[in-house]
């Protein structure tokens, strides 16, 4: 760094402001290293050639990437979360997007309640709720399983589907309906038209972390799962006997399609404001 | 609207920013019942059934399993006596108040990076803070197991610098408890504070350089203040699901860490001491519910709530 001169701010100062600028770079950096450690980590061990348990570093291996159902149990769970996320999404998202709507679009009696309704179930432990769902089917004699699970998962996330929605939807300008409406569209038609292709994207969104928060739910399906097993229950059932590396393959497979989903989605938003 | 987007947008409010338009009579009942009914029946009734369980007393001479309705509030009085249970109560109120304090620690500069200093890569650098997320987080958490492990490079590294003796780890430990608590709950505690600093409007930083202030005053005036919704919503979202959390505790910890969700997993699904394990839950919630409350009203924003 040169000496200061009468037209450049004090040395002092560019010092400290270099060190600002760069020193927040490096903190960033190492923060993601954080973040994104483990994930390496995951990847990585789904190429070991693991024994009976995956702690170690052995080999490499493709075994495990060309033979994902190798290991037992390991498919089947995955087959169930996803079963159960796709019933979630679609139920929740659903139902979600018309309170988002109602609250919204509708002046009406209890919208206060409505929304603290909904904030509640977000700032509640999931250990509450799952014990609590767990102390209802208990005293009610409802057997655990399948339709339990996909009962408590579209509970907590009808409030993030909420959410993600009315955000979306309160950034909307109100006169471009207005203005369909002006052009002789039907009050049905400027919804379908105009409204929904404007809000879809919020609505997908939600849809998304909806699909998301189910699969990877682990500690709500703990409390009223049963014996039915999703692959998060797996994994932690497995962690005493050690996990197969095909829980790795499956993990690593799935981070690369939600990447390519994200990815995707952000190239077609930014083309789409370019066009 | 990326993930990123609505997760951060997730944390916002439940107030509605915009007053509502149309004035429909039925309308509004009728698109949000199926919906709240749901939750009427399976988060507000459930609640109530907690309390009720947690009132419980077993039946004389039943099997381990069976209790009957009755209103025995001793229940309370003996589970909060007992240290078997109120030391782990008060350990995760330590361990998630200690992780909520890093995760801010580490989220609110990376929060700042993204927002001021990252050009054209902003979106990728979000992708990249929620990324964790596409892996399951047990597994995720497992690979701390590893990370830390003692034969890993990070004991290895520490040892050699002298910072763990040749003997010691990090794994497991409440180290390693806290540690993953923290880097599993960065995410909710980055993104609100993106969403809050994203919307800081440069000119006002600007503004208070050109009124001489130095650049430390300017952020601890200007842009912090107006991060302070961020900054709640991102506590909360670490503090809450963090001090309910168990799975960190089983994966990372010795039995000495335990922590209170595992105690209220261990009390309803192993010893099936039901109303002992509805007190617990009760407990938390009350003690999470008043520290909320207490919290939001300190800091003061009508943002949340």
């Amino acid at each position: 760094m040169s000496s200061a001169t009468a037209t450049k701010p004090p040395l002092g100062f560019r010092i400290r402001s270099w060190l600002g600028d760069n020193a927040l770079r490096f903190y960033a950096v190492i923060a993601f290293i954080y973040l994104l450690l483990p994930v390496a980590y995951t990847f990585a061990f789904s190429f070991n050639n693991a024994g009976r348990t995956n702690l170690v570093w052995n080999s490499f291996t493709l075994d495990n990437w060309l033979n994902p159902c190798g290991a037992p149990q390991v498919c089947p769970s995955v087959v169930n979360s996803i079963t159960v996320a796709l019933i979630v999404t679609l139920v929740s998202t659903f139902l979600g997007t018309l309170i988002a709507f109602s609250l919204v679009r509708y002046r009406f009696r209890g919208r206060s309640t409505t929304n603290l309704l909904i904030f509640l179930p977000m700032a509640t432990p999931e250990v509450v709720l799952g014990s609590s769902l767990l102390a209802l089917f208990l005293n009610l004699f409802v057997p655990l399983g399948f339709s339990t699970v996909v009962i408590a998962h579209i509970m907590f996330c009808i409030s993030f589907v909420v959410v993600t929605v009315k955000a979306r939807l309160a950034s909307l300008d109100p006169r471009l309906e207005q203005a369909a409406m002006d052009l002789y569209a039907s009050e049905r038609e400027a919804f379908r038209r105009i409204t929904l292709p404007l809000v879809a994207p919020g609505i997908a969104a939600a849809g998304l972390l909806a699909f998301s928060l189910s699969f990877d739910d682990f500690i709500i399906t703990n409390f009223n799962s049963g014996q039915f097993t999703t692959f998060p229950k797996f994994v932690y059932v497995s962690a005493t006997r050690g996990i197969p590396a095909q829980a790795n393959v499956i993990a690593s497979a799935m981070f690369f399609i939600a990447l390519a989903i994200v990815l995707l989605a952000q190239l077609s938003s930014r083309r789409r404001k370019a066009a | 609207m990326s993930v990123a987007a609505a997760i951060g947008d997730t944390m916002k409010d439940a107030s509605g920013q915009e007053p509502p338009k149309k004035a429909g009579r039925f309308v509004p009942y009728m698109l949000m019942a199926p919906g709240m009914l749901w939750l009427a029946i399976f988060f507000v009734v459930p609640i109530a059934s907690l309390f009720l369980t947690s009132l419980q007393t077993p039946v004389p001479g039943g099997q381990v399993g069976e209790f009957e309705q009755t209103f025995n509030f001793a229940n309370y009085v003996n589970t909060l006596t007992d240290d078997t249970y109120y030391v782990p109560l008060i350990r995760s109120f330590v361990y998630s108040g200690i992780a909520t304090l890093l995760a801010l620690a580490i989220g609110y500069p990376l929060a700042y990076a993204i927002a001021f200093k990252s050009g054209k890569n902003r979106n990728l650098l979000l992708v990249m803070v929620i990324a964790p997320f596409f892996v399951s987080f047990i597994l995720r958490t497992i690979a701390w197991r590893q990370i830390l492990a003692d034969e890993g490079f990070v004991v290895g590294i520490l040892r050699s610098i002298g910072l763990v003796s040749e003997t010691g780890g990090l794994y497991p430990s409440a180290f390693a408890v806290i540690m993953g608590l923290t880097y599993n709950f960065l995410p909710f505690m980055t993104l609100p504070i993106y969403a809050s600093l994203e919307r800081v409007d440069p000119r006002l930083i600007e503004a208070s350089g050109d009124l001489y202030a130095h650049p430390f005053t300017g952020f601890r005036k200007v842009t912090f203040p107006l991060s302070m919704p961020g900054v709640v919503a991102g506590t909360l979202l670490t503090f809450i699901p963090a001090a309910g959390d168990y799975v960190n505790a089983a994966l990372l910890g010795r039995p000495s860490n335990t922590m209170i969700g595992n105690r209220i997993e261990y009390t309803f699904l192993s010893v099936n001491d039901y109303p002992t394990a509805a007190v617990l839950s009760f407990i938390l919630m009350a003690c999470i519910l008043a520290m909320v409350l207490v919290y939001v009203r300190r800091v003061g924003t009508e943002d949340l709530v």
